[in-house]
Parts: structure tokens; sequence; C-alpha cells
């Protein structure tokens, strides 16, 4: 048990600290209850203690039957494989609390993001300009994710304030939502100096389509149909981590082989779009034919799951309880065989980038962002190891991971060439871990039971392509869905993005985007 | 340079190199195409994307028509950066309410005349985010749509095979 270890600690560093409740729900999980007066402390003793930033930080609407909101926050502490999740209840009179940002800037978007959906005041908090509820279209005291919300209310329209740059010689270039590529929308506004970019305000939300407040109601198997739909790219990411969740609720321990299935096909995810994204910073630097050739390696990895699995984008796979699809023995040669040609071809693909020298003067030395910058604002996943980060689900939690003695890929470069390097090596292993659980398989074996739902809450995470993907869920009695949140990586990874362009000139901001690709619709929800 | 060259040599064009019986189809399906779309725009059709909500899956997948497999440029078909160069407007996407002044923003600066397709089955109806509160769409209570191409996404092949039989009843 490491709770009563976890509660000494913090009171070591904050004496006041007293725990209203305290519960290690699961062996993964621990929550801490503590009234509104300490939780800012204790959240911040919890930061610097673990080392963690926030994982996620969000909103329950108990009116009906608590008169309270309750705001969590989650952390994460890599060296006890654990998540921390710290709540307190607030009043529904006049709503707020105060706000962790200053001290902790990870916690931003996600108390801003509280603001505009619950209608609670995160106090002092410097910045409360909407997200996702754009001011031109969306009058102001509409709380979405309250539960006594119906429709939207008229209302005055106002306009979003871009944070301005000025003095002698500074312009600024606006770009977006309708973007010259076949990309999702997003504005992006630079602010220049001459050539290099001294500021840029990336404005999201242009995707949102109030995906949170849809997974309200609906039972299991609607609701992971959903979550694939969350983010294209990810879609067998989120609903694994969905999955999860619900099955921890249900105490249900799925299959074995369910398990090895779900991480190849996890890893099959990741391998496409590794290669996706590889040759997307040819692309943006002009390199045609390796562009051309990665596009051909990731339509073989597309072809390679339609024949595994029916779905190019392995949607459909997951159920609550296991998967549907199994891989029988000539599936099995199949992934293997077209392992190995796909392999041999992606050697050849980094062959080419690495022997051409106006591509790597191109992406060394881009758009670098520096570790401590990456540390603030809590950049999680292949962005976050890229920078010398050691973060990655996979080696903290590792579960069957372990059997395979997998290996963490870290860079300390922080930039284009550096998350390109992580991708390159990552495929490897991912190849690799492929092959050694392709083997583990056990053809004849049960891959999906039923589980009985029970009420409860839990969190469900996952390491996709692009980091940890995270699913909190609280499921009433009736089995439905009252409240989830969905942490996709990208939420933590764009701030990321406006600092690595700095100094940096707008025809190489394409190339820095693609780096770190990452998505509009798991964003904005 | 060498590897380049090397590579260039050993993969040949893999635009060819693709099933029989896919080849076959793709072949038949695009050399049709070509002649329709002489006939009728000229020398190409020019699309323009708008995403407008779609979870990415679409914008893959049009990503995909492009690439050496389907090579949907060689039918005449491109993709390009201006609605001021377009044809037509493609759309994917339950049409969020954040988008929808940029969406029909787009559709206004395209040069008669002009279409709509919508691609992907949250463009048709909204899809699996049809109840939300932020959806203004579908794309058809917003636009003229001439055709809709169903699919979640649609693979290439549907795209292609879709924008054929659609091109010849004009």
């Amino acid at each position: 048990m490491y709770c009563p270890e976890l509660i000494s600690q913090i009171k070591k560093r904050f004496p006041e600290f007293n725990a209203l409740s305290s519960a290690e729900n699961y062996p993964d999980e621990i929550s801490i209850k503590v009234s509104p007066e300490i939780f800012k402390d204790t959240c911040l003793v919890l930061h610097k203690m673990l080392p963690s930033p926030v994982m996620a930080l969000f909103a329950l609407d108990e009116r009906e039957k608590e008169n309270s909101f309750v705001i969590n926050c989650v952390f994460v502490s890599f060296k006890k494989s654990k998540w921390i999740t710290v709540s307190m209840d607030i009043p529904q009179d006049n709503p707020c609390f105060d706000s962790l940002a200053k001290n902790m800037h990870s916690a931003t978007l996600f108390e801003r993001e509280i603001w505009e959906m619950f209608g609670i005041e995160p106090k002092g908090n410097p910045d409360l300009r909407r997200l996702n509820l754009h001011d031109e279209v969306c009058p102001q005291g509409n709380y979405p994710l309250r539960k006594d919300f119906q429709r939207m209310r008229a209302g005055d329209l106002g306009e979003y304030k871009f944070s301005r740059v000025e003095g002698e010689g500074i312009f600024e270039v606006p770009v977006g939502p309708v973007h010259a590529g076949i990309i999702g929308p997003g504005h992006f506004r630079f602010s220049c100096a001459g050539e290099p970019i001294i500021n840029l305000e990336i404005r999201l939300g242009f995707t949102h389509r109030g995906v949170e407040k849809l997974f309200e109601g609906k039972d299991g198997s609607r609701a992971l149909k959903l979550s694939e739909c969350v983010s294209g790219d990810s879609s067998f990411a989120h609903s694994i981590a969905f999955a999860q969740a619900i099955e921890k609720i249900s105490e249900t321990t799925i299959p074995l082989q369910a398990v090895y299935l779900r991480v190849i096909f996890l890893e099959l995810e990741r391998l496409y779009n590794h290669v996706n994204d590889i040759g997307g910073a040819a692309v943006d630097v002009g390199f045609s034919f390796p562009a051309a050739y990665a596009s051909v390696i990731k339509e073989a990895l597309l072809q390679l799951n339609e024949k595994l699995t029916a779905s190019r984008y392995l949607k459909g796979i997951n159920a609550v309880g296991g998967v549907l699809i199994n891989i029988d023995e000539m599936k099995k040669n199949l992934l293997l065989e077209s392992l190995d040609k796909i392999n041999h071809g992606f050697d050849a693909l980094v062959k080419m980038l690495d022997s051409s020298v106006s591509f790597m003067d191109r992406v060394d030395a881009t758009g670098v962002l520096k570790r401590k910058t990456a540390q603030d604002l809590g950049i999680v996943g292949l962005v976050g190891r890229a920078c010398g980060i050691p973060t990655d689900l996979r080696k903290y939690f590792p579960g069957i991971y372990k059997e395979v003695k997998f290996k963490m890929v870290t860079q300390e470069a922080g930039d284009v060439l550096a998350r390109l390097r992580i991708r390159e090596l990552e495929f490897k292993e991912s190849s690799r871990l492929i092959k050694e659980f392709v083997k583990k398989l056990n053809i004849g074996a049960e891959f999906k039971i039923n589980p009985e739902f029970k009420a409860g809450s839990a969190l469900g995470y996952t390491e996709g392509w692009r980091g940890p993907v995270l699913y909190w869920l609280k499921i009433n009695s009736l089995g439905l869905i009252e409240r989830c949140k969905i942490v996709d990586p990208s939420f933590h990874n764009w701030q990321g993005l406006s600092y690595a362009v700095l100094g940096n000139i707008i025809p190489d901001f394409p190339l820095c985007n693609k780096s770190f690709d990452l998505s509009y619709s798991g964003n904005d929800l | 340079m060498i590897p380049i060259l090397k590579n260039r040599i050993l993969k040949g064009i893999v635009t060819r190199h693709i099933d029989q019986g896919l080849r076959e189809e793709v072949e038949s399906v695009g050399v049709e195409l070509k002649s329709i779309i002489q006939k009728k725009f000229g020398r190409s059709l020019c699309l323009r994307e708008v995403d407008t909500g779609s979870c990415g899956g679409c914008e893959s997948e049009i990503i995909s028509a492009n690439n050496p497999i389907y090579d949907l440029q060689r039918f005449g078909i491109s993709f390009v950066a201006s609605p001021r160069h377009a044809d037509a407007l493609l759309v994917t996407g339950p049409v969020s309410r954040n988008m929808l002044i940029a969406l029909k923003g787009t559709f206004e600066s395209m040069p008669e005349p002009k279409f709509v397709i919508t691609l992907g089955d949250c463009a048709l109806d909204g899809g699996c985010f049809k109840d939300s509160y932020y959806i203004a769409g579908p794309v058809k209570d917003v636009l003229p749509v001439a055709l809709h191409i169903p699919g979640c996404p649609p693979n290439p092949e549907t795209i292609i095979k879709a924008l054929l039989a659609f091109l010849k009843q004009l």
C-alpha cells in the first residue's frame, strides 16, 4: 500500500495537510479528497514532489445529489506507477476556486476549459478567454457540461482578443482556419520582426463537437464507437483507453490473448503514423521522392491493417471486455512477412533522408523546444521524449510490455531532427514489439468476455503514438456514463509548438508543425 | 543522391504494382474519369478541401488517394491550396458552429460555376456527432451539395469511384 506513505510524505512538506478521505480504489490509482482551502497547496506539493505536471484537471457537476461541483486534479507518479487524483467539493452558489495556473503552468488550459464548460471561475487565472466555445458564435453564459444545460441560449456575441506584440517593424501574419493543405482547421497568428517569429498564438477549437457531452447517457458499447471517432489517427488508442476505464470500473480482467491483440494493433497504429510524419517532414521541405516513398509505406501498413481487421484505421476492433477480431495462423504469417518488407523499405527511406545534406540542414536545430520549457508546460509523449524528458506509459506502467523488455527512446536536442529520430527509433522498436507479441499469441484462446457493468469511476490510459491518452469515466448504477473526461496528448503539446517556433522563420513553420503532428479534433473535442 | 537514384530504380513505378484485381479496377475507372474531366472541365478538376470538424480520418484518406499507389492526380483531379482556384469544394466533418463562418466564406470565395461534395458519414447527417449542442450542420443545410461520398472514412478507391460515377451524370 502506497497511500499512507504518500500522505505522510505530503504532510512532511505541508504540515497543514489533512485528507478528508483517501482511498486506493485500484492498484494503480490513489484518490485523495481535501477541503477547498488546502486543495491548491496539496496540488503544488504533489507537483513538486512527484514531480509531475498536471495530467488532467476537470470538473464534475454533482449538484443534483451533493449540491456541489467537484474538481479533480490528476498527477502521475512514474516511480511508483500510480495515478494520484486530488479532489475537492465546491459549493454550487458562486462556484470558484483558487487558480493553480500561476504556480503550475500545466494547469492553465485545463482551468480555462473548466471556466468555459462549467462556469466555475479559477480565481487569479490571468487568461480566461474561451478555448472551444468561440465568442463569435457562442454567447457568454452557456455552460454546456453542466447537467442542466439544455440548449444554447441566445445572448451577446463577443470577439476573441489575440495577444498583440507592438513596436516598430512588427507585423502580424494570420493563417487559417482553412489551410492550404488537406489538414484540420486552426488559426495561427504570427508576430514577426523581420524574418524571425517573435510570437505565435494558436487559436484552436474549430473542430469542437461537444464530444464529452455526447458521451453522457450512453452505454459502454455505444460510447466505445464514439471514442473511435474522437481522433481519427489514434482511434485505436482512444478506444483502448476508454475500454480500459470501463473494465477497471467493472473489475473485469480481460483475457491475455485480448491484451496481446490490443498491443499489436496499438503498435500498428504507431507504425503507420510515424512513417506518415517522417514523410510529412520530407513534404514540408519539398523533398518529393522520399515523401512519396513514405506514403507508399504508409499505404502498405494501412492495407495490412485492412487485411488483418477489415478496417484501415483499426476501427471496430475493440470492445468492452476484449477485442472482436482474432489473429489466426494465416494472418500471423501475413503480418510477419509484411512487417519484414515494410521494415526493409523503411530503412531505405531513413537512409535517403540521412544522406541528403540539404534535408538535414533544414531539420537540424530547427524548432527547438527547450527541456525546461517543455517541463513547465507539461509536454508529454513523443515531443517530451525528444526534449529528453523520460515520459512513456509503456515504460512506467508496463503491463505486458515488461515481457518483451520495452526500450524507451529519448533524444536530447528537442529540435525537428530529434523528433524525427524518435519516430525512426520507435518505428524499429514497435516492429520488434509486434514480432515478440505475435510469438506469444495463442490462436485458440479466448479473446473476449462479457463484463457485468458496475457503478463507479476510474481512469483508463494508454500510450498512443502521440503520447498518453486518458479517459476518466464515471458510470452510474444503470451502466450509463455520467461524465467522461478525455485528455488527448495534443491538448498538452499544442502550447509547446508556439514556443518551439520562436526565432524560426515562417517557412519553417510547416516543418515544425509536422514534427509535432498534433491532432485538432483530439484537442478540441 | 545515390540512395535516391538506387531506390528510384529499385522501386520502379508503384502505381502499377498494386494487386492485380485492384489495379485493373483503378486503371479502368481512372481512364474513363480522365476523359470525362477533359470533356467537361477543360483539362482538370480542381478541388479545395475544408475540414469542418472531422476526426482526421477522412483527411488521411484523401491524402492517401493522392499517394503514388492511387495517384488521383494522373486522372486530372487535383487539390488546390486556394478556393479561388477550385471548381468544387470537398467538405468533411459534421460542421461545428465554429467552422460555419469559415465554411461559408470558403464557398463564397470560389468562382462560378462551383459545386460541393461531401465526404464521410459525419458530413452527411452529423454521424455520431449529430445530437451535439455544437453542430450547425449537416453540410446540406448550409451549402447546396451535389454529391456525397459515404464511409467512415471512405477508402481511396471508394473516393475515386464515387467521383467517376458522379461526373458521368453531369
